[in-house]
């Protein structure tokens, strides 16, 4: 601390920490406000998260989210590890650059774009078929999924890569079939993978707004939608106590898992060690 | 060619008994990788019990032919029979073939039990006898201590040795080993060698291994296979492949050796002379060859067959030729001496350190003969 360089450099961090938490913590502080409105503060209360948890509308909009997060990121966890998969381990085929392109297209595609493309499309379908009847969660969660999928796919794929394929020949060498050496060999390997993918999908789905509110229909209003909605007609400090709980679950999130891995880290390191012990 | 060798009576050669059946089968096998051929029409004849090595550079298309064995590739021509039966078209979960890869590819999240005893779960042996099994093959290795370790918490000796009993445990009728050693360091490998060995004999399964390391295959190999540009260049016992090269790539590919083109000058049913400007010398041999007169060929002579000397030896006539001393490697047990020839040419010349020290002992730019013995030169047309 003492010599000057590093104290211009835990300046410069401060700075940062604040620019970018400041905002969080103002929204946090205000969330206690007692006074209805926002900007005005006029002592520590809690009764705006009694008047949430009371609001029939945000609770039923954050369980359709929850709903729909959860059962997004099944799909697109299942889809974006059958596109990893297909990308690394199936050899070169036929469209493989294309199905490569067009996985991982939803990254660099606008959301407006791919909520309208969806949107027509669920239109066209109605039309011609009659399905999807109507939009709503439904369609919420068709949405979330193809975009999440790219997500996955993504972050399996660089796992596998990853990966000796070697240990997957070894296992079929053995006397496994590929079926097997799937579930008990590369399943196992690439779990964190699968895992970051499934939170990082949940994660997209739980804060889409403009997807959504695409694809969406009368009576489905995810948690997203009916905060903006909200927003627009006057800021309330009701609003303040829902994000605050929002941020303190994902923190409790992003802690948690940051243990867990410095947890098996230190494990990994120990082992490390004693194996190295062991051979002297 | 070897008429001369006495036939050594621990050693079985079934491949020199024309009535006995190979137990791998290797004809005419091709495999293409687009429009590169890997492996390009090998036939090959492995015998039951044999260590046989195949050896070669990196891109000889070695490890191309072991995966076919393995059943990880299909050969695009040719056909491989194991035991008399036809592979082809058998997936590798159905092959009594087990494999010891480089990398080992453990499963990292399984212990060394685990590890060891999964090829035997997907046979459904018996409770009982699976960890009978797997304990004794633990012993075998000498990694019963370790069984409930996962691999990262294991040397890479330890993991060489579970990778090794994972593959034996199921009693494969062929093990196929894929650089073995090769990430192991000199004085573990030297000693795995020959627990390799050991452990070969105690099972009597038959290994073929792949290596790019001469050394390796040759204290290994009851025959090796020397393998370039996808063929075969050259099958026989260590012995044959480093006195008897066939060609001058064998030759050079195992072992060091000087290489002097020459033409021959006379010759006879029972010795060849051959001139050699390279040499700057006549080189006699004690024996024929098959060459037409006159041809273009080379004389491959192992630098540890070459006397060196200040003192001019008893024939200068022939297999004697003169040089200066460029550079000399001291290596502990021996020393290792280039010679700079009139033609040119730097010829490579090892002497054992009988003594300890000499004050007679041979110097940079000292005027040096070299000589050699009538039956050290190897003749090669190709």
């Amino acid at each position: 601390m003492s010599n000057p360089r590093s104290r211009f450099v835990t300046a410069w961090m401060c700075m940062g920490f604040a620019f970018l938490y400041i905002p969080i913590l103002s929204l946090i502080i205000y969330s206690f406000n007692s006074n209805k409105l926002v900007t005005v503060w006029a002592g520590f209360s809690t009764k705006w998260y009694g008047i949430l948890l009371r609001n029939e509308q945000i609770l039923e909009a954050a369980w359709l989210s929850l709903k729909i997060g959860f059962i997004t990121a099944w799909i697109a966890v299942v889809l974006g590890t059958l596109v990893a998969l297909c990308l690394t381990r199936f050899g070169p085929f036929r469209g493989r650059a294309l199905l490569s392109g067009l996985a991982t297209a939803p990254l660099v595609m606008p959301e407006v774009i791919t909520g309208l493309s969806l949107l027509l499309l669920f239109v066209a379908m109605e039309q011609a078929i009659g399905w999807p009847a109507g939009r709503g969660t439904f369609t919420i969660i068709v949405a979330h999924a193809t975009f999440a999928l790219a997500y996955v796919a993504v972050v399996v794929q660089s796992r596998l890569v990853g990966m000796d394929p070697s240990i997957e020949e070894a296992a079929m060498d053995l006397g496994a079939k590929p079926a097997k050496v799937f579930f008990v060999i590369t399943l196992p390997i690439i779990f964190p993978a699968l895992l970051s993918g499934w939170l990082l999908a949940f994660t997209l789905s739980l804060d889409d707004l403009v997807i959504a509110s695409f694809v969406s229909g009368p009576g489905a209003s995810t948690l997203p939608m009916v905060i903006y909605s909200k927003v627009r007609l006057g800021l309330s400090p009701e609003i303040n106590a829902l994000a605050t709980l929002l941020v303190a679950v994902v923190a409790a999130m992003v802690v948690g898992i940051g243990l867990f891995s410095a947890r098996q880290e230190k494990i990994r390191q120990r082992d490390i060690q004693m194996a190295i012990a062991a051979n002297k | 060619m070897s008429e001369g060798k006495k036939p050594d009576p621990l050693m079985v050669a079934p491949w020199k008994d024309p009535a006995a059946t190979p137990y791998i089968r290797i004809q005419n096998v091709t495999k293409k990788f687009g429009d590169f051929v890997a492996v390009n029409n090998v036939s090959l004849n492995i015998y039951k019990q044999e260590l046989f090595c195949l050896l070669g550079g990196s891109g000889c298309g070695k490890s191309t032919l072991l995966r076919m064995l393995a059943g990880f590739e299909e050969p695009d021509g040719g056909q491989i029979f194991l035991d008399g039966q036809d592979m082809a078209g058998i997936a590798p979960y159905k092959r009594p073939v087990n494999m010891m890869f480089q990398s080992y590819a453990l499963f990292p999240h399984m212990n060394v039990e685990d590890n060891v005893a999964f090829g035997l779960k997907q046979d459904h042996t018996p409770k009982k006898e699976l960890w009978d099994r797997v304990k004794g093959m633990l012993e075998m290795v000498k990694l019963s201590g370790f069984a409930s370790r996962k691999p990262h918490q294991l040397s890479g000796g330890q993991r060489q040795r579970v990778a090794l009993a994972r593959a034996l445990v199921k009693q494969p009728k062929l093990l196929l080993l894929d650089e073995p050693l090769g990430a192991l360091d000199r004085k573990l490998r030297e000693s795995t060698q020959f627990e390799l060995m050991n452990i070969q004999e105690k099972l009597g399964v038959t290994f073929v291994v792949v290596t790019h390391d001469q050394e390796e295959a040759m204290t290994l190999a009851s025959r090796i296979g020397v393998m370039n540009l996808g063929q075969i260049v050259q099958v026989g016992t260590p012995t044959e492949i480093y006195e008897f090269p066939t060609s001058r790539f064998v030759a050079d590919f195992v072992g060091s050796v000087n290489m002097f083109d020459g033409r021959i000058t006379d010759e006879d049913n029972d010795y060849v002379r051959i001139s050699s400007e390279d040499a700057g010398c006549t080189i006699f041999i004690n024996h024929g060859v098959a060459a037409p007169p006159s041809a273009a060929l080379a004389v491959a002579i192992r630098p540890e067959k070459i006397a060196i000397s200040r003192s001019p030896p008893a024939n200068t006539q022939e297999n004697c030729t003169q040089g200066i001393v460029e550079d000399i490697a001291y290596m502990g047990d021996m020393s290792v001496f280039n010679v700079r020839l009139k033609s040119g040419k730097l010829a490579k010349v090892t002497q054992p350190n009988l003594v300890r020290h000499t004050d007679d002992a041979i110097h940079w730019d000292d005027h040096v003969f070299m000589s050699w013995h009538a039956a050290s030169g190897v003749v090669l047309t190709v």
